[in-house]
């Protein structure tokens, strides 16, 4: 078992799975990288969605004490969809990383699981 | 979208008493279920997995002493040598008949699955003035205003997909659409040459007239006279066509977004009444502060 015990902070996923606008290669490196680490996280299939619904999920996600890094898009819009679920996100605390523009390794370097993270990882 | 259950959770569990996967499985499993609208959590020992609605499917390989789980609508679904197609599969029949929006529905099980893409606009609280244009602009009752008296998405899912028109009208760059393929409406941030751009675009709608259900509802009045005069219905219709061809180029409305809107009249009754909403919300505001 290489799952580490509870780590600090949360990490969420967004697969942006109703659309085309975040590179494949991308998220499924992301997703990859996340996975191989054994990291336990969370991964929804789309934000967007989540937050036309106002999934109460979003609100548990948005209250939580820990540090939250999120993986997703522009962090504007993502802040946004969090206001519009009536679950915004605190001001400090947060991280939100663009796979729309950043690269995979950016991205997971930028939650702790770049390649220094993984080696790091049990 | 508000008929829509909530989608089942599902927990991928690898803490004591499971067997944790190779972490190649343990990717395509979890993309598999993301592309089938599952939120997935993985979770260790130590990992909350309470969800709001309780119901949520556990998969594991528990190698046959499936763990109890407390709580409400919960499926253990072991995975003990099971292939990750064969694993999603086991999830889809622990869902059973929950209806459900997902990104796959067109080639799905269950004919009752939905496929809409989450389309709307998303506010940026930072830059809204809470003017209200956008709620005067849209005819289909996306926009509301809060308690508070400040704007709000109130029915996303009466957006249309993929028109981004009242993104456009708003003079301070405050309406993102995250699905939109350019910035600043995908949420990219905005520059000082964003804005500019932005007002322009409004100009370009003011030399339509102001106000395009305006110019739409002289144009109809133009056309009403002349079908009147040749009783041509075809001659009406291409009148439209012209006005709507005309507006689509000038504003970016998709074609089929236009093509789409009710008769004249119609738009003009959803017109005034979204003016009228947005008219009450700006004195509501004005009173209150």
């Amino acid at each position: 078992m290489t799952t580490p015990d509870a780590p600090s902070p949360r990490i969420l996923y967004c697969r942006c799975a109703y659309a085309q606008v975040v590179p494949s290669e991308v998220k499924d490196a992301v997703l990859e990288g996340l996975a191989a680490a054994g990291a336990s996280f969370e991964a929804v299939p789309d934000l967007c969605e989540m937050a036309a619904r106002r999934d109460p999920h979003l609100r548990a996600l948005a209250s939580g004490a820990d540090q939250l890094k999120i993986a997703a898009c522009w962090p504007r819009a993502v802040r946004g969809l969090f206001a519009l679920a009536d679950a915004p996100l605190p001001a400090t605390g947060v991280d939100i990383l663009n796979m729309r523009t950043e690269s995979a390794r950016t991205v997971l370097d930028g939650i702790g699981y770049g390649p220094r993270g993984t080696e790091a990882s049990p | 979208m508000n008929d829509t259950l909530l989608p089942p959770r599902v927990v991928l569990y690898e803490g004591h008493g499971a067997t944790p996967l190779e972490p190649a499985d343990r990717g395509q499993l979890v993309a598999a279920l993301l592309d089938r609208g599952y939120a997935v959590t993985l979770a260790g020992e130590n990992t909350a997995t309470a969800t709001p609605d309780g119901a949520f499917i556990v998969v594991g390989s528990f190698a046959g002493h499936s763990p109890e789980v407390n709580g409400g609508l919960v499926t253990v679904c072991d995975m003990t040598g099971a292939t990750v197609e064969a694993t999603v599969q086991a999830v889809e029949a622990a869902r059973g008949d929950r209806r459900m929006n997902r990104p796959d529905a067109a080639t799905a099980p269950g004919a009752d699955n939905l496929t809409w893409k989450p389309w709307f606009p998303v506010i940026d609280p930072a830059r809204c003035t809470n003017c209200m244009q956008c709620l005067s602009f849209c005819l289909f009752d996306v926009y509301g205003v809060s308690e508070n008296h400040e704007l709000r998405v109130e029915n996303p899912a009466n957006c249309k997909v993929n028109c981004p028109a009242c993104s456009r009208v708003c003079p301070d760059v405050a309406i993102m659409f995250p699905k939109y393929h350019a910035g600043p409406i995908d949420g990219e941030p905005v520059s000082d040459g964003d804005v500019t751009r932005e007002k322009m675009k409004v100009d370009i709608s003011a030399l339509l007239g102001g106000d395009i259900y305006a110019k739409l509802r002289e144009r109809s009045d133009e056309a009403k006279k002349r079908f009147s005069r040749e009783r041509s219905a075809d001659q009406a219709l291409a009148e439209r066509r012209r006005c709507l061809t005309k507006l689509a180029d000038a504003s970016a409305i998709p074609r089929e977004v236009l093509d789409a809107l009710p008769s004249p009249e119609e738009i003009e009754r959803r017109a005034e009444a979204a003016a009228a909403r947005a008219a009450a919300a700006r004195a509501e505001r004005e009173t209150a502060t």
